[in-house]
């Protein structure tokens, strides 16, 4: 206080988000200096999902170490076994057949799908809204009972080999598939209307939780939360792979920078997923799934290579550091949702724990996927 | 306490009134909303629209310990994240279960290797558990099955008749 009474007296109290919180998907601790209702810092304090995944990618061998990758970002399995496989095909020198990158592509599109369906479900859970997580969980049943079929599991896919995919797949997963893009076209409008334009979702969404582009810049932002914020940076685009390049398909980009802008991009990210599939069906030559020669216990030569692939959460990278034996030197993995995470720090200041929360909730946070 | 007050063993029998709680409590266990890896997601799947837990009662997930009968560890725990999972059983009332959700709870699953650093290898470790559950992550069905298990552990009896192999 002063003595001009002119300071108004100023006290701060400390709670903590965690790490059992239903908002924070996981075990994600946040701790949060309140000015009352407001937030003045909020520090996240990560480590509680740790499971060891680089220091494993040192002690395994190159084919032992692939079903981890299913176990980081489990909501998107495929896409981080992807980047693995595909950084060890360019450590190795291996060729991949046409058929499987079009497999690998389907497939994957059909995971960002079912990623995308099961935010957009927990998202409206943390905003307070029950009802959108029992039909986008009914969608995303469909994707799975198809990825199955194939891959053998619902959720932590070990489908990608070095050199291709392990089964072909056939007639009936392409007509299913077909027939359930189909079906979730037809239900879009369902869900814009049911979540879109329901006021109560626009009020806690629009204006609120802004992440300008310079933030994500700084902070190495990527996916879905750098394109709601007027970036049109995509790793699909920015540096195609697989059979990427083949195909025609538009990055949505919102240059709002809330957490509306954010759920937007991903609906119109899953119709552009739609369209891929469709086209990377069509495209499906037959042929071998997987390349010849490639040897049961991989040795890659001397090298270092690093590669991303573009994840439902943004760029997920892998960097692999071969000493010519059967395990790699050195496995580094770049987590998409660690760096999203972490502009929560600076752009939450301020703002009321509510709308903190949807923020939080926008940026799609998978916590082991976080800590490795 | 004085002799005149102390009541002799077995003379008091609640077996009927145990039997009227046991199948209140057996047919609505209380999970906790705990997710910690992998299995919290078909954990979620199964509280969902296709396998739909309500049927067997289960599907009041709370996000208090407080108020929760059932805590269901549905991932990997380790040692930073462990003694906050024996607070939340701590926190628990009495009467308390745990069901151990896939091979992490149940014993570190995959990632236990020669000089692991992180993990604690199997929730029994830190408290009793009830039922395991293997899976890796193990499927909706298995989670229904695994409530079904505590029923019956519960009650003495299975209510459902077991589903046959195909």
């Amino acid at each position: 206080m002063s003595i001009e009474g002119q300071t108004i007296h100023r006290e701060t109290f400390v709670v903590n988000l965690g790490p059992q919180h239903p908002a924070t998907h996981g075990v994600l601790r946040i701790k949060l200096t309140m000015d009352g209702e407001y937030i003045d810092d909020a520090e996240p304090v990560i480590g509680y999902g740790h499971r060891m995944h680089e220091k494993m990618g040192e002690n395994r061998t190159y084919a032992k170490f692939l079903p981890n990758t299913a176990r980081m970002d489990y909501v998107a399995a495929m896409f981080n076994t992807h980047g693995y496989v595909c950084a060890v095909e360019r450590l190795a020198g291996i060729t991949v057949p046409e058929r499987a990158e079009y497999i690998r592509v389907v497939t994957a599109e059909l995971n960002r799908l079912a990623s995308h369906l099961l935010w957009a479900g927990a998202f409206l859970i943390d905003l307070g809204g029950f009802t959108p997580l029992l039909y986008t969980f009914d969608d995303r049943e469909h994707i799975l009972d198809l990825l199955e079929s194939v891959t053998g599991a619902r959720l932590t896919f070990c489908y990608y080999r070095f050199g291709g995919v392990c089964n072909d797949v056939d007639d009936q997963f392409v007509a299913g598939t077909r027939e359930f893009i189909a079906r979730l076209r037809s239900r879009m409008p369902m869900y814009h209307a049911l979540i879109t334009k329901n006021i109560i979702f626009r009020k806690r969404c629009e204006g609120i939780g802004i992440i300008p582009a310079e933030t994500c810049r700084r902070y190495g932002a990527t996916g879905p939360v750098v394109r709601g914020s007027g970036i049109a940076y995509d790793v699909r685009k920015a540096e195609p792979y697989s059979a990427y390049p083949q195909l025609n398909f538009n990055i949505p980009v919102y240059p709002e920078a809330d957490c509306m802008a954010r759920y937007l991009v991903r609906m119109d990210e899953m119709m552009e997923s739609m369209r891929i599939i469709e086209q990377a069906l069509d495209l499906m030559q037959p042929g071998p799934v997987m390349a010849e020669k490639v040897p049961k216990m991989l040795k890659p030569p001397k090298g270092d290579c690093y590669f991303n692939v573009e994840s439902a959460r943004g760029s997920f990278g892998v960097r692999a550091i071969s000493d010519g034996t059967d395990k790699a030197y050195r496995l580094k993995l770049r987590s998409p949702c660690f760096s999203n995470m972490s502009l929560f720090q600076e752009c939450s200041r301020g703002m009321l724990l509510a709308d903190a929360l949807a923020l939080l909730g926008s940026l799609d946070l998978v916590i082991p996927d976080m800590d490795r | 306490m004085d002799e005149q007050t102390q009541v002799p063993p077995g003379l008091i029998h609640f077996a009927a009134m145990d039997q009227i709680l046991d199948l209140a409590r057996a047919n609505s266990l209380w999970p906790m909303t705990f997710g910690l890896a992998c299995c919290a997601i078909e954990m979620m799947a199964t509280g969902a629209a296709r396998f739909d837990m309500a049927r067997f009662g289960c599907e009041v997930f709370r996000p208090s310990p407080r108020q929760s009968d059932v805590m269901i560890v549905c991932g990997t725990i380790n040692k930073k994240m462990a003694p906050a999972v024996v607070t939340l059983y701590d926190q628990m009332p009495e009467p308390k279960w745990v069901i151990a959700m896939g091979n992490c709870a149940i014993s570190g699953g995959p990632f236990v290797f020669p000089g692991q650093y992180n993990v604690v290898e199997g929730v029994d470790k830190l408290f009793p558990v009830d039922v395991y559950i293997p899976g890796c992550p193990p499927r909706p069905e298995a989670l229904i099955e695994g409530f079904l298990e505590l029923e019956k552990k519960l009650t003495g009896k299975r209510r459902w008749p077991v589903a046959k192999a195909q």
